[in-house]
C-alpha cells in the first residue's frame, strides 16, 4: 500500500461527501416540487410530457396503484428492449450487419437493463448494433435508473408523511427524475467524457495493422489446437460517451464494450477512472441527505450516510490490502512498488490505474450496485475478491444502486429498530412511526427473497451439469463464480466475476429470472412498507426513544447488516473464497 | 411502595414436578405450532431419531455421536417446553390459591316480589340482587345498591384491614369472595357465572387465555423470518459440500440448522410473557390483557391525581405565622384551642402541630366553660368561645371580616404572609381572638416520600408526567414544582381530563391514569393505559383495563416499569440468541469440513478436539443456555431507568457482545468436558 494510494482513496471520500449535500437538497426540491434552477426550460417540457400521455401530475398513488405503474412500465418497456434486440438487424445504425440476438440472450439482456443490473451474457461490441445500444440499452440505462430513485423518493415520502394514504404519483417522480436530475447531469459528464478522449461517433469499426503480427494459439472445442497469425486489429467505435456517462450516474454498469471500463475508449485516464468511482455512487449518497431533509431529520440522514461510509471504507481497506500485498505463490518475483512497476498482485488490472484505483473501483462498484469495472475481479486474491462478492451479498445497501441503496438500506433500518426499540422497552418506533408485525413481516421478506434466490440458484448450478459446465476454475473458485454470478444477478449489481460462461440456455434464463426477482420481488415489500408508514401517525419523539441519528444507530445499523449477511452467507463464503484463500496460502491454486 | 413483593423462589418442588412432566405433554406438534422455531427443531428430532434407527438397522458406524445428536436435540425442544411450563406452573399456583377463594357460597337471592330464596353463588346473573349479612362471604362481583358494610378483602388483595362498602358514591364495588364482616347490604350482581373478577384473575394468570401481544408477534415475525433464512443456508449447504467433495450427513446439517435457529428466544418467548403477566398480578394488579401491560411500557404521558397519589390526603399544619406584637406560643396556643373540637384531618395535624412545637397538651375542653363554634357555609369559620374568650381561624376573607366587624384592621405583615403561603402553594388559615388577628397558620400539602425520585425515574425513561388537582393553578404550580413533575392541569374538571387526554393522544402520545369515581370513567375508557383501583366504583373498574387491587395510584408507575422490562427482555434474548450464532458457526463449520479441508483448521480458533465432539458441544451449549437462562425470562431483564441511548448501549454491551462471547467459552468448556469424560 502507498501513501498515493491512499490519497486517493480519501480524495475519493472528501469529493463524495462535498457532492451529497447539493444533490441532496437538489433531489430532495424536485420531487418535493418545489422551484428549482431548471424550472424555466423543463417545467414547459414536463407540462407536454403530461398533457401528450394523459397524466394528471396532481393526482397521488397509494403504494399498491404505486406498484403497479411501476411494474407496468418496466414490463412494457422490458418487451420493447426485447424486440430491438430480436429485429436489430432491420434496424438503422448496425454498421456491423450484427445478426439478431439470440432468445434467451435477448431475454436475459432485456431483464437485466431493466432492472438496473447490466449483467451482461455478451460483448457489446461485438453483438449489439448502435441503434440497440442507444434506443434499447442507452434508454433502459436512464428509465431503470429513475425507476429506482423513484422507488426510493416513495418509500422516503412513506416515512415522512403521517395519516397518509398515498406515496406520491409513479409518473410524476419518474419523468422528474429523468427530466431534472438524470438528463442534464449525463449530458455535461458525457462531454467531458469525450473532452478526455471516449468514443462518440456511429462510424464503422476502424482496423489497424500490427507492426509485428503474433501467433496466437487457441485450442477448439474438440480439443485441438490450432496456430494462427494475426495481423491486423478491429477497433470497434460507438456513440459511447454518452452510454458512459449514464452507465455510471445510473448506476447501470452495462458498457458498450465488453471490457467495460477497462477499454480505454470507456476510461481513458485515471481523471475519467475518478469521475467514474465518485459518480457511481453520488447520487446513492446524495440520496441519504434528500432522506433526511424530507423526513426532516437530517441527522439521520448523516448517521446512515455514516453507515454507508464505514462499510465502504472497511471493503476498500481490505480489497486494497489484499490486493497490494500481492501473490504469496510467486516466489522470487519482486512484487514490491517502485517507481517502476505498481507492484502487489496486477493480474487483470490496467496498468493505467494500478492497484489503488482499481481496489476502489471494484469496492464501490459492488457498493453501489453498478457493476461496471475496470479491472478483472476474477483476478483478485481471494479475499480480495471476496469483498466485491460480500458488499453485494450484504444486499447493496452500501450507497446502493440509485434509490435501490436507499430502500434496501430501509429494510435493515427498520430491523435494528426493531431490535434496538425492544432493548429499550418501547415499540419499536422509526422517526416517529410505530415499528409493527406488518413491517417487520415485509422486512423480513425482502431479506429472505435474496436469501432465497441466491442460495437457492447457486445450489441448483452448482450440483447440475449444466451449471458446472461454464465454470473456468475448478474447486473453491468454481463455486465462488457461480455464487458471484447469482449474487450479482440477484443484487442488481451486474458486475462479473468473469470465468463463468454466462451466454448459455441455463444461466441466461435462470439468471433473468434471478435479476427480476432479485429487483421485482423485493421491491413490493418495500413498497408497502412504505404505504403502510405513511398511514401511520407520528409519536413524537422522548427521551424514552431510541434515536436514530447518533453513532450509536450508526454502529447498529452495521452491526445488523454485518451480522444478517453473515449469518447467511458465512457457509457459503467458506467453501467459496475462504476455503480458496487458506488453500493458496498452502500452495494450492485453481 | 406498599406492594407485596411476593419473591417465590423459583425452583419450588411442585412447579417443577409439574413442569417437567408438562413439558413432555407439549410434544405435541399441535401444540408446537404457534411456535414455528422450536417446531422446527421438534421436526429435525424426529428425522435424526429415524435416521439413528435406520441407521442400527443397516449397521452404520458412528451409533454414539449419532444418539448423542439426537437426545441432546430432544432436550432442546423438552427444556424449551419445561421453560413454558415452569412460567405456567407458577402461574398456576397462584391461580390455586385464588381458586381457594371462590368457594362455593350460598347467596340469599331476592326474588321481584321481595321475598328471598337461597341460591348457589355459581347460579347468579348479572343484575340479580342478594342481600349479604355479616359474616357471610359475597357470593358474586356486584355493586352496592343499599346499605353500608365492612368488608373484609384479604382473599384478594392480601390486606388485612377491612374497607368500608357504601351504596353509592366511589366506594360501591365488592368483589365475590370477599367477606361482609359488620352489618348488611344489599349488592347488585354486575356478572355472569365464569365472568367475575376472581375468574378473569384465574384465566389470566394460568396463561390460558393468553394472547400474543403485538410486539410478541412482531418478534415472533423476525424469529420465523430467521428460520426460514437458516434453513436455506442450511438446505443450500449441502450441494456445496456435495460439489466440494465432502456431502454431510443428515446429523450434522440437522445440527447445524438447530444452532443457527433462535432457538433461545424461542423457546423462551411464550415463558417471558406469562412470567410478565404473573409479575403484574404479584403487584396486585390485575390487567385484562398482556397488550394494557406491554402498551404501559409505551406511555409517554402520566396523569396522576394529586390527592392520594402524589400528596398525603390531606393538608397538614406546618408553620405558625404571627402577627405583629404577638409570640408564636401564644399562636400556636389560641390555634390549638379553637382547633381542639375540630375532627378535621386539618383542624388535627394543628393540634399536632402546636404540642410537637410548644408541648401544648392537649386539653380537655369539658375542662373550661367552652362552647364550640362549628364550621358553617355562611360564617365560614370555626372557632372556640371559652372564659370569655371569642377565638376564630378560618379563610382570609373571612377572618378579616369578622375583624372588621369588630373595628379591627389586618396588619400588612399578616397580609404578606398569607400571600407568600399562597404563592409556595400552601393554603393560609388566619387566627383571630377578639376580632383581632393574632397570625397565620401554614397549611401545606404533603409531598408523599419518594415521589420526586420516581417522577426523575419516570423523566429519565422518557414519560411527562402531568398533576391534576382542583386546586387554584398558583397551589398546583408550587405543589407540582415541589414534587417534581412536568406539568399540571389546575381547577381540573372530569372533562377537563379527558379533553387533555385526547389532545395529548392527538399529538401520538399514549396516555396512562389512574381513576376511581365514576366520573373518572370516560377518561380511564379514553386513556391508552387505565388503572382503575379496586376500591372504586364498577364504572371505573370496566372503563379501566387494569385493575389495582391494593388501590394504589403510584402502583402505575410499576406497571410501566413491568411493560419495559417485558420488551427488554425479548429485545434482549433475541440479540443473546442471534449473537450466539456466531461462535457456533467458528464451532461447526471447521468440523464440518475439515475433514476434506484440512486448512480449515484455522477458523476452529476454539481448538475443539474432534469435528464430532465440536458438533456435539455447540449442541450440547445450544441446548442448556435455554435452561440456563429460565430464571432471566421469568424474572425478567432488570429495567435500569436510563434513557433510550444508554440503556441500550448497555444492553448491547451486555446482550450483543455477551452474546458473542459467552459461546466460545461455554462451547469450549463443554467440549473438554465431554472429551474428558469420553462422550466424544
Amino acid at each position: 500500500m502507498t501513501a498515493n494510494g491512499w490519497l486517493q482513496i480519501g480524495l475519493f471520500f472528501v469529493v463524495l461527501l462535498a457532492v451529497t449535500k447539493p444533490l441532496g437538497v437538489f433531489m430532495a426540491r424536485v420531487f418535493s416540487g418545489e422551484k428549482t434552477f431548471l424550472d424555466p426550460v423543463l417545467r414547459p417540457i414536463e407540462r407536454l410530457i403530461y398533457r401528450s400521455c394523459g397524466i394528471d401530475d396532481k393526482r397521488e398513488m397509494d403504494w399498491k396503484e404505486y406498484t403497479v405503474a411501476m411494474l407496468l412500465f418496466s414490463v412494457v418497456s422490458m418487451l420493447l428492449l426485447y424486440l430491438i434486440e430480436r429485429v436489430q438487424q432491420w434496424l438503422p445504425w448496425n454498421p456491423q450487419h450484427f445478426a439478431a440476438v439470440e432468445a434467451h440472450l435477448a431475454f436475459n439482456t432485456a431483464a437485466s437493463f431493466t432492472t438496473n443490473t447490466n449483467w451482461q451474457n455478451y460483448g457489446g461490441e461485438s453483438t449489439m448494433s448502435y441503434f440497440t445500444q442507444m434506443a434499447g440499452l442507452a434508454y433502459h440505462n436512464f428509465a431503470s435508473a429513475a425507476v429506482g430513485i423513484a422507488l426510493a423518493i416513495a418509500v422516503i415520502r412513506g416515512i415522512a408523511r403521517k395519516e397518509s394514504k398515498t406515496i406520491g404519483n409513479f409518473w410524476v417522480d419518474v419523468t422528474r427524475c429523468m427530466l431534472w436530475v438524470l438528463l442534464p447531469a449525463c449530458l455535461i459528464i458525457a462531454l467531458i467524457f469525450v473532452s478526455q478522449g471516449m468514443v462518440q461517433n456511429l462510424r464503422p469499426y476502424d482496423t489497424a495493422k500490427f507492426l509485428n503480427p503474433q501467433t496466437v494459439q487457441t485450442t477448439g472445442a474438440d480439443g485441438k489446437t490450432t496456430t494462427q497469425t494475426v495481423t491486423d486489429q478491429v477497433i470497434a467505435q460507438g456513440p459511447f460517451a454518452s452510454q458512459e456517462a449514464i452507465k455510471i450516474f445510473g448506476t447501470n454498469g452495462g458498457g458498450p464494450f465488453n471490457a467495460n471500463s477497462a477499454h480505454p475508449f470507456e476510461n481513458p485516464n485515471p481523471l475519467t477512472d475518478f469521475m467514474q468511482i465518485v459518480m457511481m455512487l453520488a447520487l446513492g449518497s446524495g440520496l441519504t441527505y434528500t432522506l433526511g431533509r424530507m423526513t426532516g431529520s437530517q441527522r439521520h440522514g448523516w448517521a446512515v450516510w455514516a453507515a454507508m461510509a464505514i462499510l465502504c471504507l472497511a471493503g476498500v481497506t481490505v480489497a486494497y490490502a489484499m490486493e497490494a500485498h500481492g501473490n504469496p505463490l510467486l516466489h522470487g518475483i519482486d512484487q514490491h512498488t517502485s517507481a517502476m512497476q505498481p507492484g502487489g498482485n496486477m493480474e487483470g488490472k490496467e496498468v493505467r490505474f494500478g492497484i489503488a484505483p482499481t481496489a476502489l473501483f471494484a469496492t464501490t462498484t459492488t457498493d453501489a450496485s453498478c457493476g461496471a469495472v475496470n479491472g478483472m475481479h476474477d483476478s483478485f486474491t481471494p479475499l480480495g475478491g471476496m469483498i466485491p462478492l460480500v458488499n453485494i451479498m450484504i444486499g447493496e445497501v452500501i450507497f446502493g444502486g440509485v434509490g435501490a441503496g436507499l430502500y434496501g438500506i430501509v429494510v435493515f433500518i427498520i430491523l435494528s429498530v426493531f431490535i434496538a426499540g425492544l432493548m429499550v422497552g418501547r415499540t419499536p418506533e422509526y422517526l416517529g412511526k410505530k415499528i409493527e408485525a406488518y413491517d417487520v413481516k415485509m422486512a423480513m421478506l425482502v431479506v429472505l427473497i435474496f436469501c432465497l434466490i441466491v442460495l437457492g440458484l447457486t445450489a441448483v448450478a452448482i450440483v447440475s451439469p449444466f451449471g458446472t459446465s461454464s465454470i473456468s476454475n475448478p474447486g473453491p473458485h468454481g463455486l465462488s463464480q457461480i455464487l458471484y454470478a447469482y449474487t450479482s444477478q440477484a443484487g442488481n449489481n451486474g458486475s462479473a466475476f468473469a470465468g463463468l460462461t454466462g451466454n448459455t440456455p441455463w444461466y441466461n434464463v435462470s439468471g433473468a429470472f434471478d435479476m427480476l426477482l432479485g429487483r421485482f420481488f423485493m421491491v413490493i415489500p418495500v413498497l408497502a412498507i412504505a404505504g403502510n408508514l405513511a398511514r401511520k401517525k407520528i409519536v413524537p419523539e422522548s427521551v424514552g426513544t431510541f434515536p436514530v441519528t447518533t453513532p450509536l444507530f450508526t454502529f447498529l445499523l452495521i452491526s445488523v447488516i454485518l451480522i444478517v449477511s453473515a449469518l447467511t452467507f458465512f457457509p457459503a463464503l467458506s467453501l467459496g473464497p475462504i476455503l480458496e484463500h487458506l488453500l493458496m496460502h498452502a500452495g494450492k491454486v485453481f | 411502595m406498599s406492594t407485596r413483593e411476593t419473591r417465590k423462589s423459583l425452583w419450588t418442588g411442585g412447579i417443577v414436578a409439574g413442569a417437567v412432566r408438562d413439558s413432555l405433554l407439549k410434544l405435541n406438534p399441535r401444540t408446537l405450532a404457534k411456535n414455528p422455531v422450536m417446531l422446527v427443531v421438534e421436526i429435525g428430532s424426529v428425522i435424526t431419531t429415524y435416521e439413528l434407527v435406520h441407521h442400527q438397522l443397516l449397521h452404520v458406524a458412528g451409533f454414539r455421536f449419532e444418539l448423542q445428536i439426537t437426545l441432546w436435540l430432544w432436550f432442546t425442544v423438552l427444556f424449551a417446553n419445561f421453560a413454558e411450563a415452569m412460567a405456567e406452573g407458577r402461574g398456576k399456583a397462584q391461580a390455586d390459591t385464588l381458586r381457594k377463594a371462590r368457594a362455593e357460597t350460598i347467596a340469599h337471592r331476592i326474588k321481584n316480589g321481595g321475598t328471598i330464596e337461597d341460591v348457589p353463588g355459581s347460579k347468579l346473573r348479572a343484575g340479580d340482587l342478594v342481600k349479604v349479612a355479616a359474616g357471610e362471604f359475597i357470593p358474586g362481583d356486584g355493586e352496592v345498591v343499599e346499605g353500608v358494610a365492612s368488608v373484609d378483602e384479604s382473599a384478594i388483595t392480601g390486606e388485612s384491614a377491612p374497607v368500608i362498602r357504601e351504596s353509592g358514591g366511589d366506594r360501591s364495588a365488592v368483589t365475590g369472595g370477599t367477606r361482609v364482616l359488620s352489618d348488611e347490604i344489599i349488592i347488585k350482581i354486575t356478572s355472569n357465572p365464569g365472568e367475575t373478577f376472581l375468574d378473569r384473575m384465574i384465566k389470566l394468570v394460568e396463561g390460558a387465555e393468553r394472547q400474543k401481544t403485538p410486539n410478541e408477534i412482531a418478534l415472533n415475525i423476525l424469529l420465523s423470518g430467521l428460520t426460514i433464512i437458516f434453513l436455506l443456508a442450511v438446505v443450500t449447504l449441502q450441494p456445496m459440500a456435495i460439489y466440494s467433495g465432502s456431502p454431510q450427513s443428515i446429523f450434522v446439517l440437522i445440527s447445524l440448522l438447530v444452532c443457527l435457529i433462535p432457538t433461545t428466544i424461542g423457546g423462551l418467548l411464550s415463558a417471558i410473557g406469562i412470567a410478565g403477566m404473573d409479575r403484574v398480578v404479584q403487584r396486585n394488579v390485575l390487567a385484562m390483557s398482556g397488550r394494557a401491560v406491554e402498551a404501559a411500557g409505551d406511555v409517554d404521558t402520566l396523569l396522576l391525581d394529586k390527592t392520594g397519589t402524589i400528596t398525603l390526603g390531606n393538608r397538614r399544619a406546618t408553620e405558625f405565622i404571627p402577627a405583629p406584637n404577638i409570640t408564636e406560643a401564644e399562636l400556636a396556643d389560641a390555634a390549638q384551642l379553637a382547633s381542639l373540637s375540630d375532627e378535621t384531618p386539618e383542624g388535627r395535624s394543628i393540634v399536632v402541630l402546636a404540642k410537637e412545637k410548644y408541648n401544648l397538651r392537649g386539653r380537655e375542653l369539658s375542662a373550661y366553660a367552652a362552647t364550640f363554634i362549628p364550621f358553617t357555609a355562611v360564617t365560614r369559620m370555626s372557632g372556640v368561645d371559652l372564659d370569655g374568650r371569642q377565638i376564630r381561624k378560618g379563610a382570609f376573607d373571612a377572618i378579616v371580616g369578622y375583624c372588621k366587624e369588630k373595628g379591627n384592621s389586618v396588619p400588612p405583615e399578616v397580609e404578606e404572609s398569607v400571600k407568600t403561603i399562597a404563592n409556595a402553594g400552601g393554603t393560609p388559615l388566619l387566627v383571630a381572638e377578639d376580632g383581632k388577628v393574632l397570625g397565620t397558620i401554614h397549611l401545606k400539602d404533603i409531598i408523599k416520600g419518594g415521589m420526586r425520585e420516581r417522577f426523575d425515574q419516570l423523566r429519565a425513561m422518557g414519560i411527562r408526567t402531568v398533576m391534576i388537582t382542583g386546586d387554584n393553578p398558583l397551589t398546583a404550580a408550587a405543589i407540582a414544582r415541589e414534587a417534581g413533575l412536568d406539568d399540571f392541569l389546575a381547577q381540573a374538571k372530569p372533562e377537563d381530563k379527558l379533553a387533555l387526554i385526547r389532545a395529548e393522544q392527538a399529538k401520538g402520545k399514549l396516555v396512562a391514569m389512574t381513576g376511581d369515581g365514576t366520573n373518572d370513567a370516560p377518561a380511564l375508557a379514553q386513556a391508552d393505559v387505565g388503572l382503575a383501583m379496586n376500591a372504586g366504583t364498577q364504572a371505573a373498574k370496566e372503563a379501566g383495563n387494569m385493575v389495582d387491587l391494593d388501590s394504589n395510584p403510584t402502583k402505575l408507575i410499576e406497571v410501566v416499569e413491568i411493560g419495559k422490562q417485558l420488551l427488554i427482555t425479548r429485545g434482549a434474548l433475541t440479540t443473546f440468541s442471534v449473537a450466539n450464532d456466531v461462535a457456533k458457526y467458528f464451532a461447526i463449520i471447521p468440523a464440518m469440513f475439515a475433514g476434506a479441508f484440512p486448512v480449515l483448521n484455522v477458523l476452529n480458533i476454539m481448538a475443539l478436539k474432534t469435528p464430532e465432539s465440536a458438533i456435539l458441544s455447540a449442541v450440547i451449549f445450544n441446548a442448556l443456555i435455554i435452561i440456563a437462562l429460565v430464571p432471566l425470562a421469568l424474572r425478567g431483564v432488570r429495567y435500569r431507568p436510563l434513557g433510550a441511548s444508554a440503556l441500550l448501549r448497555w444492553n448491547l454491551l451486555v446482550y450483543g457482545v455477551g452474546g458473542i462471547i459467552a459461546p466460545f467459552i461455554g462451547i469450549k468448556l463443554i467440549d473438554l468436558i465431554i472429551t474428558h469424560i469420553g462422550w466424544a
